[in-house]
């Protein structure tokens, strides 16, 4: 005998097309038209991508360590971080900056973090939130555990995490989605598939069609959606956490975007990546499609625009001044370094921060 | 008060403190209906329901990453590996998260779980079954390493594991799981982490050891106290961070020293011991630091396995060597 006994199909959502339109044909969701807050939204990848190119700059100019930047994933981060709730516990990988300013983490935690002082880390926004995430996917798995510890405690609360198309290569990734299928847990995985894990192309992750797939295996929900269409984004993040909050299990979304920067400062994507890839991205702006359509609906304009982008250099400016008069004026004390190892700090540590203490490194940290 | 091995305190631990606290889980493979392949979590289940003891998908990176997830958002996880060789895929979650997610986020988070394993060798176990890895934990900053060596210190040390705020390995010497038994009240008195405990007063040769290694000591003790040599014997219990004052006053006094530990000798946690003997114990030593540990080799299968374990023999015959010089 043979038969089939599964079989799966993954659905592929966009609502504005690349010129900001709405699509014809399709069921536009309420959030097409909640204009008012889509403005917000909006308003917020634009400060986004003002910091971004901020933070590059200080790190050309010696101001800043290695930054990861999030050029072209503004839509993706600001549809993530705005559909969740404060309660709702947020495991990023380490370029969701957008995400987390919608949970109240400062421009200045983040400038703090990749300029070296790990009081980025404890960061304004919710103090449940998990830090930025360098060793890749093993965020999925803290997330997995924080939705098993709300479900186990019965809080209507969803745990949420982000990994890249490299990131879904590796089994932490599989794993949380095997974990949240067995324990039905309330976790949304997002793949922000920005195409490029460093140098590597999403082709050689793997052959299948979509990443999205995956979830399939562990029997989640899983869709693939434009991510650079901040409605079709944020619509999905919301489906997908309802379903979470009301114990209907884990879901698996695939947010199609482009990594528009380098891997992080410290790369040069010019040596693996052809131009004219890039240049086509770049006709598929996430901030210049919400634009139009916002424009279009009578909600925007060039005189908004300008004023806005006036406030984001304005406040960016204040969050660069924050964080350098905080390293400058306030830095760690070396005893820092020893103080948060442990709650109770044993003797031997306590032997080495007297040493440390005695042999400071000689004109500040380099 | 009931005569108990030393699995079995490690399951009166456990119960002991799911009771007193409402936010201890345990987490692992066949830790459930099963209780455990060497019994630790026997009838647990049973008496605290399957939401505080949860049977999970045979995974070991889950695990560890889960329950650094749990313990970050209130919990107090208690994973259980099933052996200590099926440990090393938890090492990206103990070393990069558990132990340094107080420190990363300055106080504002942190991961008190436990994760025990049923720990080395001499059971005629198969492949990878074996091993003594307790040096591997104790080399990483934020994760405390601590090998229990009888029943009423499996109790106590377990419990001030479990209550610790921060992230403690906890390996549990198989060999002598159930070698012998103790009278241990479940009073739910812990007994202090980073301490040595001294087994056995002497006053010629200080033996230092740790987990099922204590029996071989022992009986060295004895084996040495027939040719008149008086072995003091320190159970160092806590390996990381190692309580070396102890260790020190002992030497001041016998002004010899031998370590033993099953895990190869290169690198382990007996190195450590005798660098700091070294730097702080030198003007009482009379004779050289002896050690005695597994070759530096894998741990052979069971056929072989007891030519690879310390033996009384190796242990009398180093003591003996340190008594030569006077």
């Amino acid at each position: 005998m043979a038969a089939t006994i599964a079989s799966f199909k993954i659905d592929y959502f966009q609502f504005l097309d690349h010129e900001g339109r709405l699509i014809d044909g399709v069921q536009i969701p309420a959030i097409a038209r909640d204009l008012k807050q889509l403005v917000s939204l909006y308003q917020l990848m634009t400060q986004t991508r003002v910091f971004d190119k901020k933070a590059i700059a200080l790190q050309r100019t010696g101001k800043l360590g290695t930054y990861a930047s999030c050029l072209g994933h503004e839509a993706a981060h600001v549809a993530i971080g705005s559909a969740m709730r404060e309660e709702d516990c947020f495991a990023p990988m380490y370029r969701e900056y957008a995400a987390q300013f919608c949970r109240g983490v400062k421009m200045s935690d983040v400038l703090m973090y990749w300029g070296g002082d790990e009081r980025g880390n404890d960061f304004s926004g919710p103090k449940h939130d998990f830090p930025w995430c360098v060793p890749i996917a093993t965020q999925c798995l803290h997330a997995a555990g924080a939705a098993l510890a709300y479900k186990l405690h019965g809080q209507p609360r969803v745990a949420v995490s982000v990994v890249g198309d490299g990131g879904s290569s590796k089994g932490d990734f599989l794993e949380a989605i095997n974990a949240a299928s067995a324990w039905k847990l309330p976790l949304v995985l997002v793949i922000v598939n920005n195409q490029w894990a460093i140098s590597v192309p999403r082709s050689k992750q793997n052959t299948a069609r979509t990443l999205a797939q995956k979830g399939i295996a562990g029997g989640l929900a899983s869709v693939q959606v434009d991510g650079n269409d901040l409605i079709a984004s944020r619509w999905a993040m919301d489906k997908a956490i309802a379903a979470a909050r009301e114990g209907r299990g884990g879901s698996v979304i695939e947010m199609m975007t482009y990594r528009l920067s380098d891997h992080t400062t410290a790369d040069d994507a010019r040596r693996y990546r052809p131009q004219d890839e890039v240049d086509k991205a770049w006709k598929n702006d996430p901030l210049q499609r919400m634009r139009i359509y916002l424009t279009d609906q009578g909600y925007w304009d060039q005189v908004k625009e300008e004023e806005w982008l006036a406030k984001c250099a304005e406040r960016v400016q204040a969050a660069v001044e924050e964080y350098q008069d905080r390293i400058n004026n306030d830095p760690q004390p070396i005893d820092a370094m020893f103080n948060y190892m442990f709650k109770n700090i044993p003797h031997h540590l306590e032997e080495q921060r007297e040493l440390a203490r005695r042999f400071p490194a000689k004109g500040g940290h380099h | 008060m009931a005569q108990i091995t030393l699995v079995e305190a490690v399951t009166l631990a456990l119960a002991h403190e799911m009771e007193a606290d409402p936010t201890v889980v345990i987490f692992g493979e066949d830790v459930g209906v099963n209780g455990g392949v060497f019994r630790a979590t026997a009838g647990l289940q049973k008496k605290f329901g399957d939401e505080r003891v949860l049977d999970t998908p045979l995974a070991e990176v889950m695990i560890a990453g889960m329950c650094v997830g749990m313990a970050s958002q209130g919990m107090k996880p208690v994973a259980e590996a099933q052996f200590e060789g099926f440990m090393y895929p938890m090492v990206d979650h103990i070393v990069n998260h558990a132990a340094r997610l107080r420190h990363r986020t300055r106080g504002r988070m942190s991961c008190p779980v436990v994760f025990r394993a049923p720990w080395g060798g001499g059971i005629h176990a198969p492949e990878h079954h074996s091993d003594s890895n307790e040096a591997t934990w104790a080399h990483f900053p934020g994760v405390r390493t601590v090998i229990p060596s009888s029943p009423s210190r499996a109790y106590g040390l377990l419990l001030a594991a479990i209550r610790d705020p921060d992230p403690v390995i906890f390996l549990e010497p198989k060999r002598i799981y159930r070698w012998q038994r103790e009278e241990v009240e479940d009073n739910g008195e812990e007994l202090p982490l980073d301490v040595c405990f001294v087994l056995r007063d002497g006053t010629d040769v200080t033996l230092v050891t740790w987990g099922a290694m204590v029996k071989e000591t022992m009986e060295s003790a004895l084996e040495l106290e027939k040719n008149g040599v008086s072995a003091e014997v320190i159970d160092v219990a806590t390996v990381s961070p190692i309580d070396m004052e102890t260790i020190l006053e002992s030497v001041a006094k016998t002004g010899r020293c031998v370590v033993i530990h099953e895990a190869p000798k290169h690198c382990g946690v007996g190195a450590e011991i005798v660098a700091g003997l070294a730097d702080a114990g030198i003007w009482h030593l009379k004779a050289p630091v002896k050690r005695v540990t597994g070759y530096d080799t894998v741990m052979p299968l069971y056929r072989s396995e007891m030519n690879y374990m310390p033996s009384v023999e190796r242990i009398v015959h180093a003591a003996n060597e340190t008594l030569e010089f006077e």
